[in-house]
């Protein structure tokens, strides 16, 4: 229960890495980039001190690391990675690799934007361009919940048999302190079990993998991921009920927050939550039935649950701390399409709000939701400031 | 003539799809037998992946795992360090590359887990070139050579990637050839026995690359050894250089007369490049001999 655990002040990053310890990983290939690199040398500083004992490898890239971790995975043990911004984007050939090849690794990317310019912001684009590669993506919004959901992304991972990306936003959660229940040992074991997984690449089977397939093969094993990676829900609701049973805390793939009788609901995901939430309470206060949509797991994208939560509201407010040259905002668009057909639908407003980083208070969300709460949204999302 | 016998123990298999003649087949032969069948393989895209099988197929008894063209060895580190992770070290782990997953692409990852000395046995198949996508140039490429991106023949030499990975300090880099199968032999087990990170750079004249008959893959890559263009040579932890075909026997002439590759050379040409492997061989005697003292 809640009560078999200790209470620390951890950042984002630091509490990823307890929650990888606890995991208890065989392999670890980890590449330093800002603002992940705490990640890694509280993992190092783990391992040195003999309290993980995995195999760590310090590669060149971010590229090698991910090739590291799919074969390691496919070898029969239990890998984590970490990584932000330009090094998912490099690792972009091996996150469809992994997908493919179906290796159930843990990554956690810390949200940052990506150049060109440079610039080290919180910033959600690096990630939601990789929404096509087959990964699972689950955006978490505290470093408590980033260290709860690494634990279950394990779980996860090694249910369906697919790869599971924890992303956190740079700084306002990799680098902000906050105190954070960590789990006991027996706690995770109990929710975690060891791995299980056996060695595919195991000299007594000869199995080979990756090999070149003829069109009718290829067809075939890519319908088999998107099966695989849709049992992601039933993965994480049997995750999120058992972490509750054994913690009290209660995730969702999907959160709603002081939603009953909302006319206007905002649409988040990662660290904006938090401040949204403030947002709503202030506006609840003032009388405005205003209230928030928290979309925790991005892929597979919730549309059940999404359109089961907003289908009797009558304004949907996204705001999308990324930004889709051409599109718009990645959520807005996403969302649009989860509700499309509903018959009496809400209206959808997509503002990009927080892109690069900028910063983005309660009070602007409260003023934000007024001054679109009435109007006609546009087809496009629209730039605020 | 001598019949050589070496051990078979039936790792590699008959049917697979390599070019009729091709040496590439009978060298996969010598090393998975020589390794054993202990052995888990990383193949990235190259013609050894092709000779490997494709789906549902498979040439090789050994597990086998397709990977990228930049990530051979990155690929074979997480094969290693899972087995040592998951208690079993002594499992050899095998990269079957190309040259333009070895000297290119491939170049970054293979320095990084030389770097770390990952225990890997790493095999680059070097027919210099990217043959297997119809024969463009690749950093391996020798000086003159007519590929499919150099037709003027190419303006700069081969990368010398046995210095480069020596300068790394690798317990161990060697040449082999084919046509020299005893020697090669010898190096993989020799290899195979080291812990640490090992590369092997095997000769493959590419019969329709290169311009060569079919029946001439060994008589060619013999050619490369008896001429000194391709030194049989191994170097141990980055200095004790030994030569294993000491004998300069042939003229390069013979060599690339041999290929159609070279037949724009004028004569000039062809003692430029006979000059440039003088001096190599030169060198390499001259650090033979350091290592020996």
């Amino acid at each position: 229960m809640a009560g078999d655990s200790t209470p620390m002040l951890l950042s984002g990053n630091h509490a990823v890495a307890w929650g990888v310890k606890l995991a208890r990983p065989h392999v670890i290939p980890v590449y330093p980039i800002t603002p992940q690199t705490p990640i890694l040398e509280k993992i190092t500083e783990f391992h040195s001190a003999g309290e993980i004992t995995a195999e760590v490898i310090a590669p060149e890239s971010e590229h090698s690391a991910m090739s590291a971790c799919i074969t390691a995975s496919l070898t029969g043990s239990r890998v984590f990675t970490a990584t932000s911004s330009q090094g998912l984007l490099l690792m972009h050939e091996l996150l469809h690799y992994a997908a493919g090849a179906r290796a159930p690794i843990v990554m956690c990317n810390v949200n940052r934007t990506v150049a060109s310019p440079w610039a080290f912001w919180p910033d959600q684009t690096d990630s939601l361009s990789q929404r096509d590669t087959g990964w699972v993506q689950i955006y978490t919004e505290s470093p408590q919940e980033s260290m709860d959901t690494v634990i279950q992304a394990f779980r996860v991972a090694e249910e369906i048999g697919m790869p599971v990306m924890v992303n956190h936003d740079a700084f306002y959660v990799s680098h902000a302190m906050e105190p954070v229940e960590v789990p006991s040992e027996a706690c995770v074991n109990d929710f975690l079990p060891e791995y299980s997984i056996p060695n595919m690449l195991d000299p007594d089977s000869g199995q080979s993998f990756g090999a070149p397939v003829d069109q009718q093969t290829y067809n075939r094993v890519r319908r088999e991921m998107g099966e695989a990676l849709n049992n992601a829900f039933a993965a994480c609701d049997s995750a999120h009920a058992a972490w509750h049973d054994l913690t009290g805390r209660d995730y969702g793939v999907t959160e709603a927050y002081r939603t009953e009788g909302a006319e206007s609901v905002l649409v988040t995901m990662g660290s904006m939550t938090g401040t949204a939430r403030e947002a709503v309470d202030a506006l609840r206060e003032q009388g405005h039935a205003v209230g928030l949509l928290k979309v925790r797991l991005f892929r597979p994208f919730p549309n059940k649950q999404v359109a089961e939560a907003l289908k009797d509201v009558a304004n949907v407010i996204v705001l999308d701390r990324n930004y889709s040259p051409g599109l718009g905002g990645i959520l807005h668009q996403e969302l649009k399409a989860a509700l499309y057909g509903l018959s009496n639908g809400p209206r959808v407003h997509g503002l990009l709000a927080g892109v690069g980083g900028v910063n983005v208070t309660p009070e602007k969300i409260q003023e934000l939701a007024l001054r679109y709460a009435d109007s006609e949204p546009a087809v496009a999302s629209i730039w605020v400031e | 003539m001598r019949y050589i016998e070496y051990k078979d123990e039936g790792v590699f298999k008959s049917g697979h799809f390599a070019c009729a003649g091709c040496i590439e087949s009978l060298s996969i032969r010598i090393i998975v037998n020589a390794v054993g069948p202990d052995t888990v393989a990383v193949v990235p895209p190259s013609c050894g992946a092709i000779i490997c099988g494709g789906y549902p197929n498979s040439s090789l008894s050994i597990p086998t795992f397709h990977t990228t063209l930049e990530a051979a060895a990155a690929s074979a580190s997480g094969v290693k360090r899972s087995l040592v992770a998951r208690g079993k070290p002594d499992t050899t782990v095998l990269c079957l590359a190309g040259d333009g997953g070895t000297y290119d692409i491939g170049f970054q990852a293979l320095s990084s887990a030389v770097e770390r000395n990952e225990d890997i046995l790493y095999v680059c198949f070097d027919n210099e070139g990217y043959m297997n996508t119809g024969g463009q140039k690749s950093s391996s490429t020798p000086l003159q050579a007519v590929t499919g991106s150099t037709p003027a023949g190419k303006l700069t030499p081969k990368k010398n990637i046995v210095e480069i990975l020596a300068a790394h300090n690798i317990p161990y880099v060697a040449t082999c050839s084919a046509a020299h199968s005893e020697d090669f032999v010898r190096k993989v087990e020799k290899a195979k026995n080291i812990r640490g990170t090992k590369v092997l750079i095997v000769l493959i004249p590419c019969l329709a690359g290169w311009g060569v008959a079919d029946n001439a893959g060994i008589k060619v890559t013999r050619l490369a050894v008896d001429s000194g263009v391709f030194p049989l040579y191994e170097i141990e932890d980055g200095v004790k250089y030994t030569l294993n075909h000491t004998k300069k026997a042939a003229p390069v002439n013979d060599y690339l007369g041999a290929q159609k590759r070279y037949r724009h050379l004028s004569e000039q040409d062809v003692a430029a490049i006979q000059n440039g492997v003088d001096a190599e061989w030169a060198r390499l005697a001259k650090r033979v001999q350091a290592s020996a003292e």
